[in-house]
């Protein structure tokens, strides 16, 4: 399960790599989408995944069994999960009142603040 | 304690405020800048407590230290923190008549204060997690100053900032979490406790370059620093100003928190590569502001040069280096915000930031002149001003720890910074103004009002002044420095600080 989840978090790291890479806007969007995914899995993933068993205290004892799924990464996708949806949904907004703006989807066509005057 | 929490729910508080009043601007522009008036009040409370107690640490929710979420401030946090509300201070009061009642109506301040919550936050924190979400509550509210406006080169501007910087984020995030499985920890104390504990922490070293590759982005060091001077020159000159000032030197905290406490263990490791991305930063920054002509790409292209010298600073590691970088992060704070505060005077008074087009203002307003003097040859390194005293103490450092290529780069590049503040000085203040000035052409909109407020010279006059102060009398600050940095080379209390009310709490080991 471990290698299969390392490869899908190296496939999305590659795949969001290369759409940043391309030159254009939705490209990008769609490269820091997967990026973030491919992140995200990466947290989740080094916590270990350990089936069936949660981290609550059956019964009367205290402590929780023994190899139990540790919850601390999961929280923290959570987090994460949250911030960059609402990032995405920035970028987008953002990219769009761009493309209005400068008038083309082309990164080749973002030169103007590069320039030397 | 009070004062703690206090830098953080100041801003938050304020921000809120701002956000429902947000109909009444002169309210809003009262209440924005009282705000930043008390966050300058409390952090200077918060520095006054640090030097006494050495160490205040609070632990969230009461849970103990390496379980919940640490808030701890030393001198470094808490000399941040001042450096902070002071500028927030300023700008807030250059930006009564520079931001005008359209831009207060998109909630300029209120995102104004979001933005100092964040950059205090990830002062403040100890958990290297909180760090990334307190990063993060930075970025948003900077992704959308620095769009505010909505013209294009903003717009422009803003997509490459946006890009680079959440791919910093996603890296941060990924060198969070490869730590965490390695380590089992987030507390920055813990994670160089469990370090220094491990013989063989070879297995971190890919979550260490991904954290120095996030910090560097968000820095602006050597090979990731093109989104900087592409985007600082776009946005109102208040917001760029708090930028130049505050964010580049988050990353640098960020790296100096990183290689004195977290991967304090591991720092011959990565000692050569600062080095070198140092002297690397240092020369690109200052040879990009040579071919400029717009005066904030230069002063921008001068921020990357800087950092190049903390780096330095951080990179050689001994006591003298490291109250030198730490010198020279709160020197360059002031002067940068203030250069970049008069570039703005000089772009209101004569409609245009390029030098070509604009001259004899050493006639006009030698006083401007006079202004403009103080803080760019601080930032060249002349003797009486603060920037020679924080260059002299890198470079002596430098020359102590025999890294001869590093010390010649360093006193090459203050030459070069020289250079470009002699050409805005002989091509803005000395030049005669060029034949048939240009009223109509280039007018950037904003700043069709020629004369200049109050509000606006005060800031520029009082950090000038302050500069000026620190130059002549800097043994204060330097004492203040030296302290730091004795307690930057001395993780073992920081650790303890954090780590000591829970020697007797149970231990639980996650075994997976």
């Amino acid at each position: 399960m471990e290698i299969l989840i390392a490869i899908l978090i190296g496939t999305l790291f590659g795949g969001g790599i290369y759409c940043l890479l391309r030159r254009s806007l939705m490209k990008i969007v769609i490269g820091i989408m997967l990026l973030s995914q491919g992140a995200n899995l990466l947290v989740f993933a080094v916590g270990g995944l350990v089936p069936v068993t949660p981290v609550f205290a059956l019964g009367e004892s205290e402590v929780p069994p023994v190899g139990h799924a540790d919850p601390l990464p999961q929280a923290l996708v959570l987090t994460a999960i949250v911030i960059g949806f609402g990032l995405v949904i920035f970028t987008i907004a953002l990219l769009l009142r761009a493309y209005d703006a400068v008038g083309s989807d082309d990164m080749n066509a973002f030169n103007q603040t590069d320039q030397i005057s | 304690m009070i004062w703690l929490l206090a830098c953080l729910l100041v801003p938050f508080i304020t921000a809120v405020t701002c956000l429902f009043c947000r109909r009444h601007v002169n309210l809003v522009r009262v209440i924005g800048v009282s705000g930043a008036g008390i966050l300058f009040f409390v952090s200077v409370m918060l520095l006054s407590e640090v030097l006494e107690s050495g160490y205040i640490v609070l632990q969230l929710g009461s849970w103990p230290a390496p379980f919940g979420i640490t808030l701890i401030v030393d001198l470094l946090s808490a000399s941040m923190v001042v450096i902070t509300g002071l500028i927030a201070f300023m700008v807030a009061i250059y930006s009564i008549q520079d931001i005008e009642d359209r831009l207060v109506r998109s909630n300029y301040f209120a995102l104004f204060h979001f933005l100092i919550m964040g950059v205090n936050g990830a002062f403040v924190t100890g958990d290297l997690f909180n760090l990334y979400v307190w990063f993060e509550v930075m970025l948003i509210a900077s992704f959308v100053l620095i769009t505010l406006g909505g013209e294009r080169d903003q717009l422009e501007g803003g997509v490459k900032y946006l890009v680079i910087n959440l791919v910093a984020s996603i890296l941060f995030l990924s060198g969070v979490g490869l730590l965490y499985g390695e380590l089992g920890t987030l507390n920055m104390a813990d994670i160089a406790k469990k370090l220094a504990d491990a013989p063989n922490a070879f297995s971190v070293t890919s979550s260490t370059m991904f954290l120095l590759a996030a910090f560097g982005i968000k820095a602006a060091m050597f090979p990731f620093f093109f989104w900087l001077p592409a985007s600082y020159h776009t946005p109102r000159v208040a917001i760029s100003a708090l930028f130049a000032g505050l964010l580049t030197k988050v990353g640098v905290y960020a790296l100096i928190r990183s290689y004195t406490l977290i991967f304090n263990t591991q720092f011959e490791l990565v000692q050569d590569i600062l080095l070198f991305l140092a002297a690397a930063t240092m020369i690109t920054g200052v040879l990009g502001a040579a071919v400029q002509y717009e005066i904030r790409k230069i002063l921008s292209f001068h921020i990357v040069s800087q950092i190049g010298y903390m780096i330095m600073g951080l990179a050689i590691g001994s006591a003298l280096a490291l109250s030198g970088a730490v010198f020279y992060i709160l020197h360059h704070i002031i002067v940068k915000t203030n250069l970049f505060l008069i570039g703005g005077l000089i772009m209101r008074k004569c409609g245009t930031a390029d030098l070509k087009k604009i001259g004899g203002l050493y006639a006009s307003m030698p006083l401007l002149a006079l202004l403009f003097f103080i803080p760019a040859f601080s930032l060249g390194g002349i003797p009486p001003l603060s920037g020679f005293w924080a260059k002299f103490s890198i470079i002596k450092a430098g020359l102590d720890g025999n890294h001869a290529i590093m010390v010649t780069v360093a006193l090459l590049v203050g030459v070069l910074t020289l250079y470009s503040m002699t050409k805005i000085w002989a091509e803005a203040f000395w030049k005669d103004a060029p034949v048939g000035k240009s009223e109509d052409s280039n007018k950037e909109p904003g700043l069709l009002q020629n004369k200049l407020g109050l509000s606006q010279v005060i800031p520029c006059v009082a950090l000038a002044v302050l500069t000026l102060v620190i130059g002549l009398w800097s043994q204060p600050l330097f004492i203040l420095a030296e302290r730091t940095s004795q307690q930057l080379l001395n993780p073992d209390a920081y650790i303890a600080a954090v780590l000591e009310r829970t020697t007797d709490a149970p231990i639980v080991t996650l075994d997976n």
